[in-house]
Parts: C-alpha cells; structure tokens; sequence
C-alpha cells in the first residue's frame, strides 16, 4: 500500500515506520497518490496565532473571543479538554474552565498570518478556494509532473512548512471531491492527515450522521429524520425524485452527496456574496442614541470593508437581537448600490426607525448585499436629499484624511455616541 | 335574499370588488364580498380595512337580504359564465350557502355571516367638490408612475392631492415622486375644494380609484377629510384611508433657474432611448445624452455587453452638454407628453433636469441625472 512519512515526506511502500526516519508518523492508503482534492484547516487558528506570540500560554488554556457578552471565537486544545467549543457563550466557557485566558481577537493581524499561509498554498497550485482565513480548498488535480510529486506529498510538505516557518499546525483532508475532503481534514485533528478514497467512500459515509454535510443544522437534521433519514445509508435508499419533491433543491443536491458525491469545482475568489458587521453590547440596551451610535460605526465599517474590495450593495439589512435572544432582520433595496457609510446609514436608520421596537437589544448588526462592482455605485442623488451629495463629499474626504493619517484620524460625532 | 342580476351588471360589480380584497390574508372574511340587496337595488361591498368599495346597482330583488361569500370565487364564476345570461343569486340563510344559478349552470357557495362583515367607520369630510373624469384621470394617471416602493420612506407612497398656489391662482395639484424622479399636475381648482386638506393618496387606491374614472361623461364627487378620502360615481363609492405621514416639501426640488432648453419629438426620444438601452447589461441602464447645437447623441457603453449610438435632430442652441439619465426614467418622463414636443430644461450634469410638454406648466416633471 503507498505510504508517505510526514515528517521526513519519504514516500514508501506499507509498513508503520518510516524507513528513512524511523518516524512513526505515517500515512498509507491505497488511493493516497491517486487523489488531488483537498481541504487545509489550520488547527485552533486564532488560539495557536496568540499562544505562538506569546509563549508564556502555551501551556494555559486560551480562549480567543469578545468580552464577558461575546462568544468564544476559537479555544485552544487544552481549553477544548474543559469543553470549550466555538460559538459557545463567553460566561458558560469561563464556568467549564475558569482559569482560561480570555484574548480579544485581533482581527488584523491573523488576517496577516492567514495572508502568509495563503502564499505557502499559491506555490502549489492556483486552485485554492478560501472558506475563511483560517481553512481553504485545493485542488492539486494534474500539478504532480510541475512539483515532480504526487498531491499527498506536497500537502505533506505545506503543514510542514507551516510548522517550521509560522509555528502554525494544521490539518488536511485529501479525497476526491471538496464534501469529503472538508469531512476528512476533521477526522483526526490537530496535525492530521485523512484520506477518503473512492473505493471506501460508500461504506464509510453509510453509517454517519447526516449532520456532518454543510448546511444540514439541527433543524435540517430533524426535518430529515421526520423522513425517517438518520444516516447517509437510510438517504441512500430515497429515489432522487422523491428527496427533490420532499426537500426542494437541497433533495437533489443529498441525493449526490449520500453517494458521496459533490461535483462543487474548488472556485478560487468565489465571489463575495454580503458585506456585513455586527456588535454586542456589553449590557442589553434600547437607548436610541446609543443604537444610533452603533449604527454608525458598524455602517461604516462594512462601508471600509466594501470601499477596500471596490464593491458596492443595492441591499441593506439591518439585524437586531433581542434581550430573549429572538433575531429581528429587515432589508430594503436600494435604487442604485451604494458603498457610502452615509447612505448605508440612512437606510438602516429608516428600518430602524419603521420597526419602531423600544427594545431592550442584545446586538446589532449592519449588512450590505447584492454585490456588485463599485463603479455602478452611488451615481445618482437624491431629490428630497439635497445634502446628500455634500455629505458624500465629507465622506470621500475623510477617508482620504483616514487614509493618510489612519483610521482614527477624524471621527463623526455620532461615531463617540 | 334572492335576486336576479344580468351578467354584464354583476361583473363589472364583483370585479372591483376582488381586486380590493386581499389575495393572501389571515382574516377570512376580509376575502368576502357583502353582497346587500334591498327593495330594488343591490350593493356589493369589499374592503381590505385600508380601502372600501361599494357598487350600488339596478338587480330584480325577489327576496331582500344579506350575505357574504369569496370575491374571488364568485369573480371567477361570472367571469366564465356566458355573455348576457341572467344570473340568480338565492341564500337561504340557514344553510350557509349560496347558490349562483345561470341557465344550466348552478353553484353552491359558503358564506360567512354579514355581522362578521366589517364596515369602514363614515367620517365628517372637510370638503366636498366635484369634479370631471377626465380631469382627475389625468391628474393621477399623469403622476402616479413617480410614487415610490420604497416602504421606509412611506410617506412617499401615494400620492400628494392638495391645493397649491400657481401663477395662475390656487390649483388642484397632484404630487409623486421617489426620489428619483418626480411629477406635478395641476389642474383648475373644483368649487368647493378650496378648504381640502392635503393628502396623500395610496398607490392602491389610485389603482382603484383608476377604474371609476374611465367615462369621459362622469363626473366624480369627491370628500377629502384629514384621515380619508373619498370618490363617488352614482354607482359606485371608493373609500380609502390615506397615508398618514408630511409630504415633503416638494417645491424645493422643482429647479427654477435651469436655461438650457432642448426640445425634442417625446415619441422619437422614447424610442431611441429605447434602443439604445438595449445593449446595457445593468439593472439601472444609463443612457448618455451628449448635446450640441441642433443635435442630440444618445449612447450607451457597457463595456462588458456592447456599446450603441443613436442620433436625433433636436432644437438646442446652448453651450454642449454631456448629462446621464436611468433610461427607463426617461422613457417614463418621455411618455406622459402626448400632443406638443418634450421641452427639457437642463443647468449642469449633476443637477436636476426638469421637462415638460411645449409651454405648459400644469404638468412639471423633474428627473435626476446620474454619473456615466
């Protein structure tokens, strides 16, 4: 059976050690040379970026996320023995595993090392679908004559790389379609490496939960068991037809994926689909000024965020969340899209204002949509908004100013609300 | 209750009244029809609790009473029913039915009880006047293309009835606009409308209200209070609740002080923009208008689609001017002039243009340009 040793990247012919090192970190499978798809997840990313910078944490267990309010963004392995898992509120981690230190994620700067990582992954093939900064897809199909080496080999090599230049661990998936590939990277975290072959694909995929497909939540689960569908083998007795006529467009699509089939190609930049922010308060609120304020900020944000990808959005959506927790969304299209914080802005505001909830708030949140390019945008003004094209002005100046000078550099004075 | 009714009456009757009501909502009733019959007349009302419409007419009433069934259902009945029979419509009370019978057709229909029915509360109009068809068909049918969708600027979806000053005196006006464009229409101020407050007409109404207004020969009673507004023909009886927001003060927007005039056949100028439109692969197409002496080039570059050129012979005499419009709005302005040419009053490229039809004043529409 093939065999490759990750640590010194020999490939071989079956046995547990190496025979060039001795190492016993080995990887065979029959079909490990034959297949191309992979999916690269890097291991606790924000926890390993902190912990790398900072060694006095290595040995603590860390928790990346937003103050006392927020949720734990990413727990490093020794906070996830505790039961610390992402998403999960900020005060029930802290009750599991009191002595965690808590780190305000730095956004900026793991988008640096993510950017670092992704030029590792440009050398190997230009086939790389990000899904966020810290996990992508690759597709490797037919680069083994240009690297003189079969795809298994160079994944090998870039965790390897990551290790050694970045201090960074990560952990592949290598299969034969982007679904399974993601299923793999999973399987033996951190520093993995899983193969799903074509020969195994049916009898391992037959008795998993059908929560391991993307998209499939706890609600999707529970609508498919009400089909009496738990696992891949109970969807795999369904007729195509009849999944479609029961779930719509996602029947087709379980249909495939219960044979382990994806035919998804990895689409380097897929383009962005919404621009969106969102804040949780420290303490539940219904102050209008300080929804205000808020409202500001984060318009202005998704605004530098568009302005900074040159797009533009013709939807804004505005999101709240209750002191029950309850979410409230409401969008409006805009005649022609916009990238200004001002018009972002307004347009929230006048949902805001037509929802007319008092609150109390636990968060909110502003989003932009229907992308397009920014050379469509904002070309014309509004009639009953003579003062709409001055404050467009204002804003192209300031960040001009914001440019120059950083981003603090001038404010609003609703933005200190 | 049991009446006998031509067929012709019945559907003109219950069409207006399905179109009020509302095709999805959570309130049975609200998809009935009350249909009322008295000594010799029967009235059939709907409402969908913003709007209600009642259609008096002339029926054969054997047996008076009331009852309420689906607008929809009883439209769609009529609709397919042959022209010029005779229909019969019999509720027997207890059953909770009604039956629908013509020549060998026959129905049998569930009703809801008339009590459940409810009645838009009548109010005291501040005013009362009267006015032409003809003259109220063109103030709305003129302006209603401007009224806005958007819902958080709701205020703007109606439109704006009220009497205003103009050079000539005080006028019957109608207002709309979206922010994009907008449309005022005047017309000769009705005795009796000089004490009416402004209001602002929703857009479904003005839909309804459109079709009371097709008889040239008509002439509309229209109330007008703070709260409601209403238009009446001898048949038939509109009323409607009105957007309760300020209109904004459209007479900022107006520009007065735009010289540089272009004057062009309305027909030719809708088509060749039209055309040229065509190759514009995005949602607001623009269309270039570069002008100088005598001559109009309308264009369009969409580099990723193809590009298109038309000229037209204009009157223009003023500096050249290069100014983009959403075609669609020019088509829509473009459209609303039917006799004289389409004079454009335009200041800069980045300004609002204004147009209207030869000399006349009584109808202004204004359009605002965008980039290119």
């Amino acid at each position: 059976m093939p065999a490759l040793c990750r640590d010194c990247l020999t490939p071989f012919d079956d046995g547990a050690r190496c025979p060039a090192c001795r190492s016993p970190r080995v990887i065979a499978h029959p079909e490990l040379f034959d297949l191309s798809i992979a999916h690269m997840d890097c291991d606790a990313f924000y926890a390993s970026v902190e912990k790398r910078d900072n060694p006095e944490l290595r040995d603590k267990p860390v928790i990346v996320g937003g103050g006392r309010r927020g949720v734990v963004s990413t727990a490093c392995y020794i906070a996830r023995i505790r039961g610390v898992r992402s998403a999960m509120p900020m005060f029930q981690a802290l009750k599991l595993c009191p002595e965690a230190v808590v780190i305000r994620p730095r956004g900026d700067h793991y988008a640096a090392v993510s950017r670092q990582i992704r030029a590792m992954m440009d050398e190997l093939t230009p086939a790389i679908e990000p899904l966020s900064l810290d996990e992508a897809f690759l597709d490797l199909t037919g680069t083994a004559k240009l690297h003189h080496a079969p795809p298994a080999v160079m994944l090998a090599r870039l965790v390897k790389r990551m290790e050694e230049e970045l201090g960074l661990s990560g952990s592949i998936g290598l299969s034969h379609n982007k679904f399974l590939a993601k299923i793999a990277s999973d399987l033996d975290k951190p520093r993995g490496f899983s193969v799903i072959g074509q020969a195994e694909t049916p009898d391992f995929l037959a008795g998993k939960p059908l929560g391991m497909i993307w998209g499939v939540g706890a609600a999707g689960q529970a609508a498919l068991e009400r089909a009496g569908i738990r696992t891949f083998a109970d969807l795999r007795r369904w007729e195509r037809a009849d999944l479609e006529a029961r779930f719509g467009a996602m029947g087709g699509r379980l249909y495939h994926l219960a044979r382990g089939e994806d035919h998804r190609r990895v689409t380097p930049n897929a383009p962005m689909k919404s621009i969106s922010n969102e804040t949780t308060f420290f303490e539940d609120t219904g102050d209008a000024e300080i929804l205000d304020g808020h409202l500001w900020r984060l318009s202005e944000k998704v605004s530098d965020r568009a302005k900074a990808k040159g797009l533009a959005g013709r939807v804004v959506v505005l999101k709240l969340k209750r002191a029950n927790h309850s979410l409230i969304t409401r969008r409006t299209s805009l005649r022609d899209s916009t990238q200004m914080a001002d018009r972002l802005y307004q347009t929230a505001r006048g949902l805001f204002d037509q929802l007319g909830d008092p609150g109390p708030f636990r968060l909110i949140g502003v989003g932009l949509s229907d992308l397009t390019g920014a050379e469509t945008a904002d070309r014309s003004a509004d009639l009953l908004d003579p003062q709409a094209a001055t404050r467009a002005g204002a804003e192209r100046a300031s960040d001009a100013i914001r440019r120059k000078f950083g981003a603090d550099a001038i404010l609003k004075g609703r933005a200190l609300r | 209750m049991k009446i006998s009714i031509e067929r012709g009456t019945l559907l003109k009757a219950v069409a207006q009244a399905q179109s009020v009501v509302e095709r999805r909502n959570t309130i049975p009733i609200l998809a009935n029809v009350l249909i009322e019959a008295d000594a010799n007349s029967v009235s059939f009302r709907a409402t969908d609790l913003d709007i209600e419409v009642v259609d008096k007419t002339v029926a054969q009433v054997e047996r008076p009473g009331a009852t309420t069934v689906s607008a929809v259902t009883l439209h769609e009945i009529v609709r397919k029913l042959p022209d010029g029979a005779l229909v019969v419509l019999t509720d027997d009370g207890a059953a909770g039915r009604l039956t629908v019978e013509a020549g060998r057709s026959n129905f049998s229909l569930a009703t809801l009880p008339r009590e459940d029915f409810p009645v838009m509360a009548s109010s005291e109009y501040a005013s009362n006047f009267s006015a032409p068809a003809p003259v109220l068909r063109r103030l709305f049918d003129k302006s209603k293309f401007a009224i806005s969708t958007e819902e958080t600027r709701y205020y703007l979806n109606g439109v704006y009835l009220h009497v205003a000053d103009s050079a000539g005196g005080q006028v019957l006006r109608c207002v709309a606009t979206d922010g994009h464009r907008l449309a005022r229409i005047d017309a000769p101020l009705p005795d009796g409308a000089e004490t009416m407050p402004g209001v602002i007409v929703p857009r479904k109404t003005v839909g309804e209200l459109r079709k009371l207004l097709e008889d040239d020969d008509a002439v509309i009673a229209v109330s007008v209070s703070e709260t409601k507004v209403r238009f009446a023909t001898p048949e038939i009886t509109l009323t409607s609740k009105v957007i309760d927001g300020t209109f904004p003060d459209y007479t900022r927007v107006i520009p007065t002080g735009n010289t540089r005039k272009l004057e062009v056949d309305a027909a030719e100028f809708a088509k060749a923009v039209d055309r040229v439109a065509t190759v514009s692969s995005e949602r607001s197409r623009a269309v270039k208008l570069s002008l100088s002496e005598d001559r109009l080039v309308l264009s369009v570059n969409a580099p990723d689609a193809g590009a298109a050129e038309e000229e037209l012979a204009v009157a223009y005499g003023d500096e050249r001017l290069e100014i983009g419009f959403n075609a669609k709005y020019l088509q829509e302005i473009a459209s609303q002039v039917d006799r004289e040419n389409a004079v454009f009053l335009f200041n800069s490229a980045g300004d609002p243009t204004l147009m209207r039809e030869g000399n006349d004043e009584s109808a202004v529409y204004v359009v605002m340009p965008m980039r290119v």
